[in-house]
């Protein structure tokens, strides 16, 4: 550690400053990707998206889309391809991933192709405009089903969806689990969801020629081990890929480290297009197609002794990846890999990991990055061998944490667990919850039949990656083929400018940490100054700013990792003040403090200078300064930290720098009528080590909960058994809003990191990975069983607790037709019935009359004959403002002259696709007039059932009561418009059909 | 073209944020004749003649509102995406409600989706700005 460091007067850090952010985003100041036209004639892209799971490419005819006006280009896979290589991952299996499909879409929403247009309208009225043809294969979209040997195989080459399996072994644990006096194991599956930032993806990208080289604007957040990657996917020296970052990011979670993929399409595409090209994501392409939180089945097994010692721990994990393993997964396997043990000190470990694809969008960083499908196989296993054992959970993890006088400790798996007092946190949180006293209320609760639970959660936190614990997916043997990695770089520069104003510049890409506050307090303190005055940029630039690898905001690195370059760049300008200051005063350095404005000799508050004017003189008067000083003042910093070393060849590995600590407690109480849980208490004590800004830390802490409810609660990704998506949608994907999220209690243990200066621990992602595991253990408590899966939404907290299974079996499609019960299909039949003023014969007539259908159809704009009783038709429909252009394919068959007919149709168009068949049938009524009667069942996928699904039932029944009521007006002759038929108008439209 | 899009690219009112085009998640919400409307659901030519108000106009150039200032010191934001939605949300609301408790706060807070904040904070600072408010006028 540099001597000076210890000079830091703490005068700002550790208080809770104001953010320097705040005023530019109160008052619509501050700049997001979108906001920014970096360059002139900027075009816009829209992508058309696969509305299949799993499709092989026939034909795409881009001619119609090119046709209208504003159209630049029109780009398909096949036409990058010359441009872009697919993206590499640690995975070695041959299953190349490239951000647009090339013969194979394999998941709904794949990028088919994108417009480049004058308007972002124009280029999305021209998706549509787009005529596809697809060979639909059979789709897998559950975990179960992709590992069955006659499962569909996604990618060819590797031959199965099981892209890898590697297996651990730490201490003995056959031994363990041989001599344990009791075992207790548990199988869970759990969904995907995702953090979903507020602001969408967005990418400027623009090609430029002598040299050739692309610049990209996009609110990518690193880690910036991706860039070389991207840079040869583009196939360009890494130079010649240059990323920016807006000034403002409007969240991510870990998710928006997605836009890579996007970030070499649109490039390869402004190449393609010949000019520079602005793209932003809209919400449904968000949901079904950017990025999520890995999937995951599992067992996790664990050895007690009968005095509630854990000697041992087995799991088996099945992670999703999507379709596609996508650069840096399968890190989210692996982040919490080192630290398999928890926050315990079990020392027998056993891993087994099992890679698998299914249609569904590739997964990535998403906020706690493994944590929380780790602690829910941990936590769960605590709590259920508590209740087995018959020992309070707390009491069970007070007896197996890593003891306070272990630190820093290393774990079975590698991991260097930095400090901590896991015993003082769990005291704190079962003070502040009132453990004791909930435990009463439960008790009393349960004597008069009401259910009410408590669960524990408690886990560490890496924080500021090794880059290196990816490659744990690989064996030592392959490891040692390839080029050594480790470690964490972080940078940071600090300048003073010849009037003496101070500026920082960042490569931690905050999108919305406060990072620019925080690294202002951490120089304000170095250098004697008010955060007010230091300037704090955080802006990257690959081409002007001190990167490496492990830039970027991820795995909590910025407390655990950045603020120590901060920190030490401070310091070498500090220093060089000192040396200007002293030689200005007669002084020595040493002798001279910097202190509110001033360079000052200490104990003499009349011998000093200013700030700026010890710092101008490296500017104004380089040549009359002592040799000592070297002229300028602009310092870099790059630190990297020593813990961080490659895997050894018995695959353990210092996975982070540092290792806070969170426990969570919750109390429920479950109305068994509804299924709706009521939070009755919810507290969390953190151990961050030093807080450097405890209003940040705190505003932390509200949010990693409240995105841990809301997977607890609401938050599921779905896909039903054909692959379609389910949840486009933020009517569909429930996020958790104020009325959700409760008060809940926070308390603080802080035992200082040794890893950097400041003694900070990495922190953020923080209850996210706890709470669903602390809410779930609750449920099963309250419900007395352990078979609890996610999201616990009304439906199927009403299931576990009336007694049904509710275990998450594959969804049923919706666009099947099922038996009566499966709510889903139902939605889509239906059967009505009108009468029609004339006889059989005209209504028979009219019905196989094409110019009749066509008037009759809503929205059909062209209709035309194929052959007998086949058509083509273009039909244009809107739900609201989801507005499509579909071609229609309908086929009269079964024809009974005069009595029945069946009508089967299809359609595909922008929106998604669908099918179905419908019986009409004629009877005679007395007046000349005619009963139809018609019954229906329908599928539909893509977009529609993505974005729709609540509203297909409906409005299925609207167009197609629609139809026959447009028939029915066109054979009533204006005179026969009586009483009757306004009444039977009137009727209709206040009972809104029969179907 | 929507009156978010007019808004934000015509008119260069960046506050105006677009989070999900479908009338969810409020970030887009603007005060139309004084009443918070989402520019997201209706198109530009709907707002003909309207008087608009956006984050930008909440407070004259270079102060803050007693919301605003609120925010700020409870810590209401953090990425910012989804704020200036909800003071617009908030300033209509309190001009109704100028005595709020905090289930009604929280309800209003509902129109809106903020995944950074946990919405803690945001019901402390416009409880605050309530009072600060009423002790002012």
């Amino acid at each position: 550690m540099p001597d000076g460091i210890e000079t830091i007067s703490k005068r700002w850090i550790g208080a809770a400053v104001g953010r320097k952010e705040d005023e530019a985003l109160l008052t619509g100041q501050a700049r997001f990707i979108d906001d920014l036209y970096p360059i002139p004639g900027l075009c816009f892209a829209a992508i058309l998206r696969s509305p299949h799971a799993h499709v092989r490419i026939r034909r795409i005819d881009v001619e119609r889309a090119h046709q209208l006006p504003g159209v630049r280009q029109v780009i398909t896979g096949k036409d990058v391809l010359e441009l872009i290589g697919p993206l590499p991952s640690v995975v070695k299996a041959p299953l190349p991933y490239y951000p647009i499909a090339i013969d194979k879409a394999r998941y709904v929403g794949e990028p088919i192709a994108v417009v480049v247009a004058d308007t972002r309208y124009n280029a999305e009225d021209a998706c549509e405009l787009i005529d596809t043809e697809y060979e639909v294969l059979p789709p897998v979209t559950d975990l179960r089903s992709a590992t069955e040997r006659d499962a569909p195989v996604i990618h060819e080459a590797v031959g199965s969806n099981v892209i890898s399996r590697r297996s651990f072994s730490y201490g003995n644990p056959e031994g363990a689990f041989a001599a344990a006096d009791r075992v207790f194991e548990f199988s869970y599956s759990l969904p995907r969801y995702a953090s979903t930032p507020i602001e969408t993806f967005g990418v400027i990208a623009q090609f430029e020629r002598a040299p050739d080289r692309y610049t990209v604007w996009s609110n990518f957040q690193g880690p910036f081990v991706v860039q070389p990657l991207m840079a040869n996917a583009l196939r360009v020296p890494g130079h010649r890929l240059r990323l920016i970052t807006p000034p403002s990011s409007g969240g991510s979670f870990g998710i928006k480290q997605a836009v890579l993929s996007y970030i070499v399409l649109l490039a390869a595409v402004s190449r393609k297009a010949g000019v520079p090209i602005k793209w932003i994501e809209d919400r449904a392409e968000h949901l079904t197609a950017a990025s999520a939180s890995s999937d995951r089945l599992g067992t996790v097994a664990a050895a007690f002794t009968k005095d509630g010692e854990l000697t041992g721990l087995r799991f088996r994990n099945t992670a999703n990846m999507g379709a596609y393993v996508r650069p840096p997964e399968p890190a989210s396997l692996y982040r919490m890999h080192a630290a398999s043990n928890g926050c315990y000190r079990v020392k027998n470990i056993s891993i087994d990991n099992e890679l698998v694809v299914t249609n569904s969008t590739p997964v990535g960083l998403n906020r706690g990055y493994g944590g929380p499908q780790f602690y829910f196989a941990l936590e769960r296993i605590m709590e259920i061998a508590a209740r087995g054992l018959d020992i309070d959970p707390a009491e069970l993890r007070r007896r197996n944490f890593v003891p306070t006088g272990a630190f820093p400790y290393k774990a079975p798996a590698g991991a260097v667990f930095d400090a901590g007092d896991y015993e003082a946190a769990l005291s704190e949180l079962l003070r502040i919850a009132g453990y004791e006293e909930l435990k009463e209320r439960r008790a009393a609760a349960r004597r008069a039949g009401r259910a009410f639970g408590i669960g524990l959660a408690a886990g560490v936190e890496p924080s500021g990656s090794n880059m290196a614990y990816v490659s744990l997916e690989q064996t030592p043997q392959e490891r040692r083929r390839a080029d050594r990695k480790s470690g964490a770089n972080a940078s940071a520069v600090v300048a003073v400018d010849p009037s003496g104003q101070v500026t920082v510049r960042l490569c931690s890409c905050p999108n919305g940490q406060g990072h620019a506050t925080v690294a202002a307090q951490i120089v304000a303190d170095t250098l004697g100054l008010h955060p007010d005055d230091i300037h704090v940029v955080t802006e990257m630039d690959t081409l002007t700013s001190p990167w490496s690898i492990a830039s970027g905001n991820y795995s909590n690195r910025f407390a655990a990792i950045v603020v120590e370059a901060v920190a030490k760049c401070a310091e070498q300008v500090a220093q060089k003040i000192r040396l200007l200051a002293a030689a200005a005063l007669d002084a020595t350095a040493d002798e001279i403090e910097l202190h509110e404005g001033y360079a000052r000799v200490r104990g003499q508050s009349n011998r000093g200078l200013p700030f700026r004017k010890a710092a101008s003189r490296a500017h104004w008067d380089p040549a009359g300064l002592p040799d000592a000083i070297g002229p300028g003042l602009h310092e870099c910093a790059i630190i990297s930290p020593p813990v961080l070393d490659p895997p050894d060849d018995e695959d353990r590995i210092a996975s982070a720098v540092t290792f806070g600590f969170v426990i969570d407690l919750a109390a429920v109480e479950i109305d068994r009528n509804t299924g709706a849980i009521r939070i009755d208490k919810y507290a969390s004590v953190h151990d961050v080590g030093t807080q450097l800004n405890p209003k940040i830390v705190e505003g932390q802490v509200h949010g990693g909960f409240a995105h841990g409810l809301g997977a607890a609660l609401f938050e599921e990704l779905a896909y039903d058994d054909q692959g379609n998506f389910l949840t486009g949608t933020f009517a569909d994907y429930l996020c958790p809003t104020a009325v959700e999220v409760p008060q809940i209690e926070i308390g603080h243990v802080e035992t200082p990191s040794p890893a950097n200066a400041l003694g900070a621990k990495g922190m953020g992602d923080g209850s996210s990975m706890l709470t669903p595991a602390a809410i779930t253990n609750a449920v099963a408590d309250a419900l007395g069983r352990d078979d609890i899966s996610l999201p616990l939404n009304l439906q199927r907290v009403w299931a576990f607790a009336n007694g049904h299974d509710a275990t998450t079996k594959s969804r049923p499609a919706i666009s099947s037709i099922r038996p009566a019960g499966r709510a889903v299909g139902e939605m889509l039949t239906g059967s009505g019935k009108i009468t029609l003023f004339a006889p059989v014969q005209e209504v028979w007539r009219r019905l196989l009359d094409p110019s009749e259908l066509a008037a009759s159809i809503p929205g059909c704009s062209s209709l035309t004959q194929d052959e007998i009783d086949r058509y083509s038709a273009r039909v244009t429909i809107g739900i609201g403002a989801i507005r499509g252009t579909y071609h229609a394919q309908i086929e009269l068959r079964d024809k009974n002259e005069g009595s029945s007919l069946r009508l089967l149709g299809k359609a595909i168009g922008p929106l998604g696709f669908g099918s179905g068949s419908g019986l009409v049938t004629l009877q005679p009524e007395t007046g000349d007039r005619t009963r139809l009667e018609y019954s229906y069942e329908a599928e539909v996928g893509g977009k529609l059932a993505a974005v729709g699904q609540r509203m297909l039932g409906s409005v299925m029944r609207y167009l197609i009561g629609q139809f026959f009521r447009s028939l029915e007006r066109r054979m009533r002759p204006a005179a026969r418009l009586d009483w009757r038929s306004w009444w039977l108008r009137f009727r209709r439209h206040g009972s809104g059909g029969e179907a | 073209m929507l009156l978010c899009d007019f808004l934000r690219h015509e008119l260069h009112a960046f506050a105006v944020h677009v989070g999900c085009e479908h009338g969810v998640c409020g970030a887009c919400t603007i005060l139309i004749e004084g009443r918070a409307v989402r520019s997201c659901t209706q198109y530009a030519a709907q707002a003909d003649g309207a008087d608009i108000v956006t984050a930008e106009g909440l407070a004259p150039p270079g102060t803050l509102n007693e919301v605003q200032r609120a925010f700020m010191k409870h810590h209401a934001l953090q990425c910012g995406f989804c704020t200036p939605g909800i003071l617009c949300s908030v300033a209509h609301f309190l001009r109704q409600t100028p005595e709020p408790d905090e289930r009604r706060v929280r309800e209003m807070l509902s129109g809106h989706i903020c995944r950074c904040t946990g919405y803690t904070s945001i019901v402390t600072a416009i409880l605050e700005a309530a009072a600060m408010m009423r002790k002012g006028s």
